[in-house]
């Protein structure tokens, strides 16, 4: 690919090698991004179901979901619109303890993340257990504003951000994958930002 | 509420290049380009493109912009805002030339896009104009444009990207920091625009976070409903 004339890439001095190819440091500026209009959910109407491959499936109601042990997160965020958000701060609880809960059968490879909007994205499930994915309701202590995807959305920081589905209220589990939202309109099926898996047909 | 899924199969184009064939700076902030893309994928009105910038040692920084220009025209139109220390538009507003050649990937995006199979609302704002004024030049083209009505927001007609273009297509415009024509500054009032809903079955909205949440509201006032809105937003991205 050409050299870009008149191009010398200057303003990256400084830039942290945290920061995944392509993508720059937005600072406290956290960027609102949707695709559609912005839901009001009450704490007390939200719930979480997991269902689908899985040997008990359950919802759990905000209390319920408080109740079970809290999980923080502490790092970086990556979106696909190329900004991150470093050192930011979530709570909520593990979806590890979820999934402890409701037991995924054995074929259970993949998952829907659900929003109450209708809005879907997909995930292999080795991406959402291990310490890797968390339902959150709490952002730098406080919480979480609806326009971030309050009161819970799903956070996958190791994957581009919209894989974090705001205002999550259901984790499918599935034996095959199937594409979510953006999946179905050109994004990529995984959302490494590490290896700039924007859009399909990306490595 | 319904699921904002089930949306047409949109194209998507890969990585290639693009020459500037026109280049215009309007003002100290807008930069609009005409490029001619190597093997192009024909686009719909409303998606984007990826521009790359690469540096000798290979460093590369990229911004996604709205296509302004209809699938029809031979050269892909981008209007580009200069913002503060902008990498990109930075670049692109005070370096780029005609004959430049720019990476490109596109086109991008199909949730964001109309071709004429409903009868659409858009509110827009500043930039958010952009991806509009594709819609706007394809139902032209088409005899499409009874299934197009547009509501763009500017501060001033110099800093409202395409505001000639828009007024002749019959927009209403609405200024928020001068007035135009008996028109008093003042951003769109659900009175002004009720008449536009009438018969609407989908409503985009595009512009800056806090134009698309007014917007959005604006839309609910004059009784559109929130699951036919399809919102396309921008954040501090330079």
């Amino acid at each position: 690919m050409p050299v870009t004339r008149g191009f010398g890439g200057g303003s990256r001095r400084g830039r942290p090698e945290r920061l995944p190819p392509g993508q720059y440091d937005t600072g406290r500026d956290w960027p609102v991004l949707t695709a559609e209009a912005q839901p009001r959910i009450a704490p007390e109407d939200w719930t979480i179901t997991v269902d689908g491959a899985v040997e008990r499936p359950h919802t759990w109601s905000w209390r319920e979901a408080h109740a079970l042990p809290g999980s923080t997160y502490f790092g970086d965020i990556h979106c696909v619109t190329t900004w991150s958000m470093l050192d930011t701060t979530f709570a909520g609880v593990s979806v590890d303890t979820l999934l402890e809960l409701a037991g995924p059968q054995p074929e259970a490879a993949y998952v829907m993340a659900h929003s109450s909007t209708g809005y879907t994205t997909n995930l292999p499930l080795a991406d959402v257990t291990d310490g890797k994915a968390w339902l959150v309701w709490e952002y730098d202590g406080r919480p979480l504003a609806a326009e971030h995807g309050g009161p819970v959305r799903l956070l996958v920081p190791h994957l581009y951000f919209w894989k974090s589905a705001k205002w999550v209220d259901r984790l499918e589990l599935m034996t095959r994958d199937r594409p979510g939202f953006w999946e179905q309109n050109g994004y990529h099926d995984r959302g490494d930002p590490w290896l700039e898996q924007r859009y399909q047909g990306d490595p | 509420m319904s699921a904002p899924a089930e949306a047409a199969p949109a194209p998507v184009g890969h990585w290639t290049t693009g020459t500037v064939v026109e280049l215009e700076r309007l003002g100290d902030r807008l930069v609009r380009l005409r490029l001619d893309v190597a093997d192009r994928t024909d686009h719909l009105p409303g998606q984007h493109y990826v521009l790359r910038l690469r540096a000798p040692d290979g460093y590369t920084a990229q911004r996604s912009y709205s296509v302004a220009s209809s699938p029809d025209d031979p050269l892909l139109e981008l209007m580009v805002e200069c913002l503060p220390g902008g990498e990109v538009s930075g670049h692109l507003h005070d370096v780029a030339d005609v004959g430049d050649v720019f990476e490109l990937r596109g086109p991008i995006g199909g949730w964001f896009t109309w071709s004429g199979e409903a009868t659409a609302l858009c509110v827009v704002g500043g930039t958010g104009v952009v991806p509009v004024v594709a819609m706007l030049r394809h139902a032209r083209a088409h005899g499409l444009t009874d299934r197009l009505r547009v509501v763009a927001v500017g501060r001033s007609l110099a800093e409202l990207p395409y505001a000639a273009e828009l007024i002749e297509a019959g927009a209403f415009v609405a200024l928020t920091r001068e007035n135009l024509g008996d028109r008093v500054a003042a951003p769109p009032y659900p009175e002004e625009i009720a008449a536009l809903a009438d018969g609407v079955e989908r409503a985009y909205v595009c512009g800056s976070v806090g134009f698309a949440s007014y917007a959005t509201r604006l839309l609910g006032e004059i009784g559109v409903r929130s699951d036919t809105i399809r919102i396309e937003q921008f954040g501090a991205t330079g």
